[in-house]
C-alpha cells in the first residue's frame, strides 16, 4: 500500500512498495501522460514534479514517497492546458510525434521554476530529455517564449 | 480552448466524429462501434459532414509526428472549399477499406509517400465532395448547379445570392452520383494547402491527453510483456514457469513460438517484473560466431570481388581508370542503427473464435490486419485493426508486424480478454528492423585539368529486399540499394555527370534481420558519395562547391538546392576561425535535398555550430510541417553519424538501452536554417531524404576545419584530438 499526494489529492493505492512511480502512476492512477521511454532514467519522457522539482519517475520506488510531498503530473500541471509553457507550445506547434513532449514540457516547468529567465546553456544542461523526432530547436524557442511571458491571445 | 484540442480529442474518440456520436470514451470497445455505425451523412469516402458544418477528413496513411495528417487534410479540405476551421480527422480502419474494395487506397505510411503518392486521389475525394454538395443545393433551389459556388463552407447561387452551409445539404449530397471527373485547382490558386497553417494533432500533445498504444485501456484488460531469444536464429531452450507463475499479479506465463516468451499479468510492471525473475535458456543458435568484426570482414571481402550486381553504368569506368594517370581511392563504412522510436513496440489484441481486433500504433493498417488475420488464424474479415497515433515510426512499424503477430498470439491463449503488449527498451533494441550496414569502395580518376574522367563506385554489404521483400528483388540484384545513385527516377538519380561510371553492388547478408530505417540506402550512399567527391575536389585543389557546380551542371535542380545551402551558410565569404564548412547534395524520395554545416573542434570535441538545409520536394502542402521534418532530420541523421552503432557480438546485439546506444539531445543540436526552394510541377518526399545530407555535410566541415576525414561512422569512435 501506498499513500501518494499525486495533483492535489491523496490517493491510496494497492501496490507493491517497489513499483516505481511511472508505473503507479500509469496503471493504477490512470494517469498516462507521463511515458515510458527506457525505464532506467535516460529518456526523460517519464518526468513528473516531486516538490516542484522534475524526477524521472520510472526509477522511483514509490516506497521512497510520502503523502506530504506533493507530486505533480503532465495531467496537473494546469487544468485546461493553460501553463505558459503549454501555451508557447501550443503558439510554437512544437511536437512531432508528442510522446516525448509530456516530459519534456516537465522537464522545462521545472527549469523555470528555479531559473525563470534560463540561458541557452542553462537550457542545454538541464533539459537532457530525449526526442527522436527533433524537436529540440522548437523545445528551446517555447522555454525561451514561455520565460519572456506570452501574449495573451494565440495565433493558433 | 482552442478548437485543435476539439480536434483532437474527436479523432480519438476514433474517430468517428461521423459516428460517434454521444459515444464517450468508456464505452465498450469504442473503435468497433464506431465504425459500425452509419447513420452519419458521409458524403463520399473521404468526407463526412455533420449537421452542425463540422467537416470530418479521412485519412488513410498514420500520423507519427511527420504531419502527414494535416497535410493530407489541407489538401482535401482545399478542394473541398471547406472552413478549414471546422475539420476533423479520423482514421477509416483497414477492415473497412478492404470491405469498401480498398476505396482509401494504401495505407503504407513509409518511403515518404504518404502526401507524394496520394495528393491526387484525395484532392479528387475533396472536389467530388464539393461537387456533390453544389448539385444537391442546385437541386433544392431548383437553379442550375453551374450558377452555384463553394467558399468556406458556404455555396452561394451567384444570381441569387442565396446561401446554405454545407452541413444543411451534406445529407441530400450524399444521395447525388458523383461526378465522373472533376478538375483539381492548379496549386497557385490554393488557400488552405501550401499554407504553413497549424498541426490538428498538437494540443492533446501537450496536455498528456492524446493516447498511444501504450496507454489504451479496454475494459478487462490484462498487460503483458514479452522476451525473444536475443541471438539471432536461436530459440527458447528451456524455461521454468514456476519460478514466476506465483508472483503477485501474474495470470499466465506462455511460450507463443520457438523464439518467444510471454508473461501476462494484472499490470505491465508486474508482467515486466515476473519475466525479468523468469529461467530462460536460450538456444544460441547458428550465429554464436557472428561478430560486427567477422560481419566488416565479410563486407571487405565483398569490396573487390567480381562478381557483383550492376546498377548504374555509363561509358566503360574499369578501362578508364586503368588506363588513368591520377586515380583516388577510398574505402568508407556505415555501421547496423536501430530506429529506437520513443515508444517502444507494442500492440493490444483480442481473440475469440470468431474475431480477432487488434489497436496498434502502425505505419501500415493494413500490413497489420494482414499479420492479425494469419496469427490468429482466421479470415481477414473476421479481423479488425484500430490505427493509433505513433510515437515514432521511422520505417520500424510498416513492414515488420512482429508485435502484431506476438499480441495476437498471446491473446489467442487466453480467449475473450483484450491484452496489451509492450516491449521493454530492452526488447526493442535487441530485436530491431536495423539500418543494414555496408561499406563502400569509390576510385576515381582525375585528368589534368581536375576533370573526373571516371568513377566505380562498389557497394558491399547488406540488402534489405532480400530479406524483408524478395518480391522487390530484380533477378538477385536489390535494386534500393543503389537510392541516389541511379540514372533516373524519383528514387534517387545521382546529379553528377561522368563520362564513365559504375555503380555496383556486391551483396553480402549477415544474420542480423535489417529493415527500412527513416531515410533507408540513401543514408550511407550519400555518405559515400558526398565525402568522396569533396575527398576528389581536395585532390583536384578546387573549391568543393565550384567542384560540384561543373559536374551537376546537366542537373540544374540539383545545382539549385546546393547553391541554396551554400549561399544560406555564406560558402563566399570566410568561415570564423577555427571553423570549418562543408557541404552535401543528393536527390532520393523525389526530392532534392542540400545541406551546408559549420563545425569547430576543441580539446578533442566536435561542435557543430549552425546548419543551412535546402529542399526541393516540387509543390509544398505544408511548408511548417517540411521545415520540421528537414529540421527533425539533422537529430536523426546526426545521431547515427555521431553515435549511432549496434555492435554484433557472440551472435547478439550488444547495445540495449540509452546509456549505450546515445542518441542526439539538446546539447548537440546545433541551429538549422531551413530553405525550402520549391520548384514546382513534380511532389516530392520529405520526412526523409534530409537525413542523408546531414552526415556528409558535418564530415566534410570536419575535414575543412581539422584536415581529419572521417571515413567509418560513427564520429563516436574515430579520435579528433
Amino acid at each position: 500500500m501506498a499513500r501518494l499526494t499525486i495533483n492535489g489529492t491523496v490517493r491510496d493505492i494497492d501496490v507493491d512498495p517497489n513499483t516505481p512511480l511511472l508505473w503507479v502512476l500509469r496503471e493504477q492512477a490512470g494517469l498516462t501522460g507521463s511515458k515510458y521511454g527506457c525505464g532506467v532514467a535516460q529518456c526523460g519522457a517519464c518526468t513528473v514534479h516531486i516538490d516542484g522539482n522534475p524526477v524521472r519517475s520510472c526509477v522511483l520506488p514509490v516506497s521512497a514517497l510520502s503523502a506530504e510531498q506533493q507530486v505533480t503530473t503532465i495531467e496537473g500541471l494546469s487544468k485546461d492546458g493553460s501553463h505558459p509553457l503549454q501555451q508557447a507550445w501550443l503558439k510554437l506547434d512544437v511536437p512531432q510525434c508528442g510522446y516525448c513532449q509530456s516530459g519534456m514540457i516537465m522537464a522545462a516547468a521545472g527549469l523555470l521554476k528555479k531559473n525563470p529567465k534560463p540561458s541557452d546553456a542553462d537550457i542545454d544542461a538541464e533539459i537532457t530529455n530525449i526526442c527522436r523526432c527533433g524537436t529540440y530547436n522548437r523545445v528551446r524557442e517555447a522555454i525561451k517564449l514561455a520565460a519572456s511571458g506570452l501574449p495573451a491571445k494565440q495565433s493558433t | 480552448m482552442s478548437m485543435a484540442t476539439q480536434v483532437s480529442r474527436r479523432s480519438f474518440l476514433i474517430g468517428s466524429a461521423s459516428a460517434i456520436g454521444g459515444l464517450s470514451l468508456g464505452f465498450h470497445v469504442p473503435f468497433a462501434e464506431a465504425a459500425a455505425a452509419k447513420s452519419a451523412p458521409e458524403v463520399n469516402a473521404w468526407v463526412v459532414i455533420q449537421p452542425d458544418d463540422q467537416v470530418v477528413i479521412r485519412i488513410a496513411r498514420s500520423e507519427m509526428g511527420q504531419g502527414t495528417l494535416t497535410g493530407l487534410a489541407q489538401l482535401v479540405a482545399e478542394e473541398l472549399e471547406c472552413d478549414w476551421s471546422k475539420v476533423t480527422t479520423e482514421y477509416p480502419t483497414p477492415g473497412q477499406n478492404l470491405a469498401r474494395d480498398r476505396v482509401w487506397g494504401n495505407f503504407s505510411t513509409g518511403g515518404s509517400r504518404g502526401i507524394r503518392e496520394s495528393h491526387e486521389y484525395v484532392r479528387k475525394g475533396g472536389a467530388t465532395a464539393r461537387e456533390m454538395l453544389i448539385t444537391a443545393a442546385a437541386a433544392e433551389w431548383k437553379v442550375p448547379a453551374s450558377e452555384c459556388v463553394a467558399a468556406n463552407s458556404v455555396i452561394t447561387h451567384q444570381p441569387s445570392g442565396r446561401k446554405v452551409s454545407f452541413g444543411k445539404v451534406a445529407t441530400a449530397a450524399a444521395k447525388v452520383t458523383p461526378p465522373k471527373d472533376v478538375t483539381l485547382k492548379d496549386p497557385k490558386n490554393w488557400k488552405i494547402a501550401g499554407k504553413p497553417l497549424a498541426r490538428l494533432d498538437t494540443a492533446d500533445k501537450l496536455t498528456g491527453k492524446q493516447i498511444y498504444g501504450t496507454d489504451l485501456k479496454l475494459p478487462g484488460m490484462l498487460n503483458a510483456t514479452v522476451r525473444a531469444c536475443p541471438y539471432f536464429g536461436g530459440k527458447v531452450k528451456s524455461f521454468d514457469a514456476s519460478s514466476v507463475s506465483k508472483m503477485p499479479g501474474v495470470r499466465k506465463v506462455m511460450q507463443i513460438d520457438d523464439t518467444t516468451l510471454a508473461v501476462v499479468a494484472d499490470t505491465w510492471w508486474q508482467a515486466k517484473t515476473a519475466m525479468d525473475a523468469l529461467t530462460i535458456v536460450w538456444d544460441e543458435g547458428p550465429n554464436k560466431g557472428v561478430s560486427s568484426e567477422s560481419i566488416a570482414e565479410m563486407l571487405k571481402g565483398g569490396l573487390d570481388a567480381k562478381d557483383a550486381f550492376v546498377q548504374t553504368t555509363v561509358g566503360d569506368a574499369p578501362a578508364a581508370l586503368t588506363g588513368a594517370k591520377k586515380t583516388i581511392s577510398a574505402v568508407y563504412a556505415y555501421p547496423y542503427q536501430n530506429h529506437a522510436t520513443m515508444e517502444p513496440m507494442n500492440a493490444t489484441a483480442r481473440y475469440t473464435p470468431q474475431k480477432c481486433e487488434v489497436w496498434v500504433p502502425t505505419q501500415n493498417g493494413e500490413a497489420s490486419l494482414a499479420a492479425a488475420a494469419e496469427a490468429a488464424g482466421l479470415p481477414v474479415q473476421q479481423c479488425e485493426v484500430y490505427k493509433l497515433h505513433l510515437g515514432g515510426g521511422f520505417g520500424r512499424r510498416g513492414n515488420f508486424q512482429d508485435y502484431v503477430r506476438q499480441s495476437v498470439l498471446i491473446a489467442k491463449q487466453m480467449p475473450g480478454t483484450p491484452i496489451k503488449m509492450i516491449w521493454t527498451r530492452e526488447e526493442d533494441m535487441l530485436h530491431g528492423a536495423y539500418h543494414p550496414t555496408t561499406q563502400c569502395k569509390l576510385t576515381a580518376a582525375l585528368d589534368d585539368e581536375g576533370n573526373v574522367t571516371a568513377m566505380h563506385m562498389r557497394i558491399s554489404g547488406q540488402s534489405i529486399l532480400a530479406a524483408v521483400r524478395p518480391e522487390g528483388m530484380q533477378g538477385g540484384k536489390d535494386p534500393a540499394v543503389f537510392q541516389g545513385l541511379n540514372l533516373d527516377g524519383a528514387e534517387g538519380h545521382i546529379g553528377y555527370t561522368i563520362p564513365n561510371l559504375l555503380v555496383d553492388h556486391a551483396m553480402r547478408n549477415p544474420p542480423v534481420p535489417p529493415g527500412f530505417w527513416r531515410g533507408v540506402n540513401l543514408n550511407q550512399n550519400a555518405f559515400y558519395l558526398e565525402s568522396f567527391i569533396e575527398e576528389l575536389a581536395h585532390a583536384a585543389g578546387v573549391d568543393p562547391l565550384e567542384f560540384r557546380r561543373k559536374l551537376l551542371k546537366n542537373h540544374p535542380k540539383h545545382l539549385a538546392a546546393l547553391e541554396a545551402a551554400a549561399k544560406g551558410i555564406g560558402w563566399d565569404t570566410p568561415a570564423p576561425k577555427g571553423v570549418g564548412r562543408g557541404l552535401a547534395q543528393i536527390m532520393g524520395f523525389g526530392s532534392y535535398v542540400a545541406a551546408a554545416a559549420e563545425v569547430s573542434v576543441t580539446d578533442g570535441q566536435m561542435k557543430i555550430h549552425r546548419i543551412v538545409a535546402a529542399t526541393d520536394a516540387g509543390h509544398v502542402v505544408n511548408p511548417a510541417q517540411v521545415e520540421r521534418q528537414v529540421e527533425g532530420s539533422f537529430v536523426y541523421g546526426l545521431s547515427a553519424a555521431l553515435f549511432g552503432e549496434c555492435t554484433m557480438q557472440g551472435g547478439r546485439m550488444v547495445e540495449d538501452n540509452f546509456h549505450t546506444y546515445q542518441v542526439m539531445r539538446m546539447a548537440e543540436m546545433p541551429k538549422v536554417d531551413t530553405h525550402i526552394v520549391p520548384s514546382g510541377g513534380f511532389w516530392g518526399g520529405v520526412g526523409e531524404p534530409t537525413i542523408a545530407v546531414a552526415a556528409p555535410a558535418v564530415m566534410n566541415a570536419l575535414f575543412a576545419a581539422t584536415g581529419k576525414r572521417i571515413r567509418t561512422l560513427p564520429l563516436k569512435k574515430q579520435s579528433l584530438a
